[in-house]
């Protein structure tokens, strides 16, 4: 396979700022990225995240910062002349070109001979399996095969970095899987850096190398899958990474970092995450954490339940009328009284106040 | 040979044939366009075949397509028809070479409902007061002259009423709102991330334009150059009243009317109509053939 990256070290993105009459879109954005990384900007929508996708692709200008490829500042080029990659959400195929004329355009527009167009197109074509629909025009072939074909477009000038905004939410589920899969295979077949842009943090996780969560315009976190998995740092971050059940707890006693905290009626152990917490706490956790178990701690009756193959997910309900999200790997029915407990290990604490 | 029906019709006749016609996609739904079929029917099939037939009718006698050959011996009537094209084909181009770039810079702007209403002013006034307004403005007394005189630029008045010129500035002055807002329309129907899918893959301005949006938009420029073209074509009063009538705007219309209204020779008002019908008619096809050749699909980039 000849399509590979031009060579570059990184990409840098310097206090990155963007406003929209008066409002700040994106702030402080700071962010090193190697060369061949799969980064995910994750964050709910208007979180600001495809703002700072259309301004490294130069389509919108910034309005304080700057961004580098190495030792060049690219952030007053326009989109023309940066020279990456972008894959649209909504695939923007040129509607009257073949398959392969929407795939030769970059090359087209850079010149290059011919024959070499003729042979990298094949080779792109290749690489996303659309060799038979190849003369094809985009309207003629379905949602994933002109999803592909973004993508082959993108990458056949072999740009250094490659943007994609959430190029899978028109899919359906068992197509985004596949695709999913196919974006990452292809990331590494070529060696460039990939900027991807998603509200679903199962694709973040399966796919990035590191996550950046966004929110209201800000980095909230950046870090491995695992680490925004396990250790989340904030509680907006733990809400968004899937720590359905936030609850508003008041902290007792502390040791090592561990917690006693009073939580209505119950009594709940967990583990510090933010600094300088004072009395008023949240504790995060997850639904399939929070089981019913002998000795737990938190009396519920159960409101809904659902059946989920393996086990059963459910929204349970405290005599202080708070709301918990559990599983079970046995049958619950609604009006069921359990008693519900996490390891501590799994139960994280923030600073209070808000939730 | 004897057929038999798998289900024999309950009431053969009134009902089935209701059927049938539903079948066919007729249904009382169809019966609303009674008034509108009516409505073509007498204020426009009518009258054209109308029109014919009294055009294959001469009034001299000389059988049925004596003006038809009448018109084409005399030069000083066939040639109404080159005057007009000369006229109206070039309006109908620049009109639509002035529409395009405003357009795809009207796209983009935010007071884009104010600037079209100023822009669709002059179709409003109609073509009197318009005609009115330039004997006034470009008149040899008018300001546009007098300005030029005063800045030395010309010593003579320049002459641009009660001919050529007077004509084809009154058309583009009452043409281009039309052709404006038609092409308008068609360019707000690309998808905008057509242009920064061009953008990404490195294509400049020029190369946008060329690659993306004028495939996408011929099939539209085609269907607005016909409109405006039939409209120039039948120019009639911005002829007469800024032109030069019996010279070098004499136009088809004009010849019409003269022979309908001044010789009263309705036979051959209606032959010289007829010509000048089949002569749109054969620009418009011509022009729809050529936008055959290009794309015609959606200008969307793609599903969502």
């Amino acid at each position: 396979m000849t399509i590979s990256a031009k060579n570059f070290r990184e990409l840098r993105l310097d206090h990155m700022r963007r406003d929209f009459g008066g409002m700040n879109a994106l702030r402080d954005i700071t962010l090193t990225i190697k060369r061949g990384e799969f980064i995910a900007l994750l964050g709910p929508s208007g979180c600001g995240k495809s703002t700072a996708l259309n301004c490294l692709a130069g389509l919108l200008p910034l309005s304080g910062g700057s961004i580098w490829l190495d030792d060049q500042r690219i952030d007053d080029l326009k989109p023309e002349e940066r020279g990456f990659g972008m894959v649209f959400q909504n695939y923007a195929l040129f509607p009257h070109m073949s398959l392969r004329k929407n795939i030769g355009f970059g090359l087209k527009m850079q010149k290059r001979p011919q024959n070499v167009i003729d042979a990298r197109v094949e080779e792109a074509l290749a690489l996303v399996r659309l060799t038979k629909q190849a003369d094809k025009l985009p309207g003629q072939i379905s949602g994933g095969q002109q999803q592909r074909v973004a993508i082959a477009r993108a990458i056949v000038v072999e740009p250094p970095l490659v943007l994609m905004d959430e190029p899978l939410s028109n899919l359906d589920a068992k197509l985004r899987l596949e695709m999913r899969a196919e974006i990452r295979r292809i990331h590494n077949m070529i060696g460039c850096s990939t900027i991807y842009v998603t509200h679903d943090q199962d694709e973040a996780l399966s796919l990035a190398d590191r996550i950046v969560v966004l929110r209201d315009g800000q980095m909230r976190q950046v870090g491995t899958p695992h680490e925004l998995y396990a250790r989340p740092a904030h509680a907006d971050v733990a809400e968004f990474m899937g720590y359905r059940n936030l609850l508003k707890a008041e902290a007792e006693t502390e040791q090592n970092g561990r917690l006693t905290m009073r939580l209505g009626a119950a009594r709940l152990d967990g583990f510090a995450i933010e600094p300088g917490h004072g009395r008023e706490v949240i504790a995060a956790l997850r639904p399939e954490d929070l089981t019913p178990v002998n000795d737990g701690p938190i009396k519920a009756a159960v409101v809904s339940a659902e059946y989920r193959g393996r086990d059963f997910y459910g929204l349970a309900r405290t005599e202080d009328g708070l709301d918990l999200w559990f599983r079970s790997d046995l049958s619950v029915k609604p009006g069921e009284r359990l008693c519900l407990g996490a390891p501590a290990e799994r139960v994280l604490v923030y600073a209070g106040a808000a939730a | 040979m004897e057929t038999i029906p798998l289900t024999a019709p309950a009431t053969p006749g009134r009902e089935s044939l209701k059927r049938r016609l539903e079948r066919a996609g007729f249904d009382t739904t169809t019966l609303l366009l009674a008034p509108a079929l009516l409505f073509v029917l007498a204020l426009f099939i009518y009258p054209a075949l109308y029109g014919v037939w009294l055009s294959l009718h001469p009034m001299n006698g000389g059988g049925w397509l004596a003006n038809y050959t009448a018109f084409f011996s005399d030069p000083y009537v066939y040639g109404t028809i080159f005057t007009t094209l000369e006229l109206a084909v070039p309006v109908t181009l620049v009109n639509l070479a002035l529409s395009v770039p405003i357009a795809l810079r009207v796209r983009r702007m935010r007071h884009q409902r104010l600037l079209t209403t100023l822009l669709v002013i002059p179709v409003t006034l109609g073509t009197v007061l318009t005609a009115q307004g330039m004997l006034n403005y470009f008149g040899p007394l008018g300001w546009f002259n007098r300005v030029l005189m005063s800045l030395h630029l010309i010593h003579m008045p320049v002459r641009l009423v009660h001919n050529f010129t007077g004509v084809f500035l009154s058309q583009i002055v009452s043409g281009f709102p039309f052709c404006f807002m038609l092409v308008l329309s068609y360019v707000t129907g690309i998808d905008p991330s057509l242009e920064n899918a061009a953008a990404m893959l490195g294509a400049r301005a020029a190369q946008r334009f060329r690659h993306i949006i004028l495939p996408l938009l011929a099939a539209g420029l085609a269907i607005t150059f016909c409109l405006a073209f039939v409209q120039a074509f039948s120019v009639f009063p911005s002829a007469v009243l800024v032109g030069a009538p019996s010279g070098p705007t004499r136009v088809i219309a004009i010849a019409a009317f003269h022979a309908a209204y001044e010789e009263y020779d309705y036979s051959m008002g209606s032959a010289i109509a007829v010509i000048m019908g089949v002569i749109q008619i054969i620009v418009v096809a011509l022009v729809m053939w050529l936008s055959s050749l290009f794309y015609r699909g959606p200008a969307g980039g793609g599903k969502g």
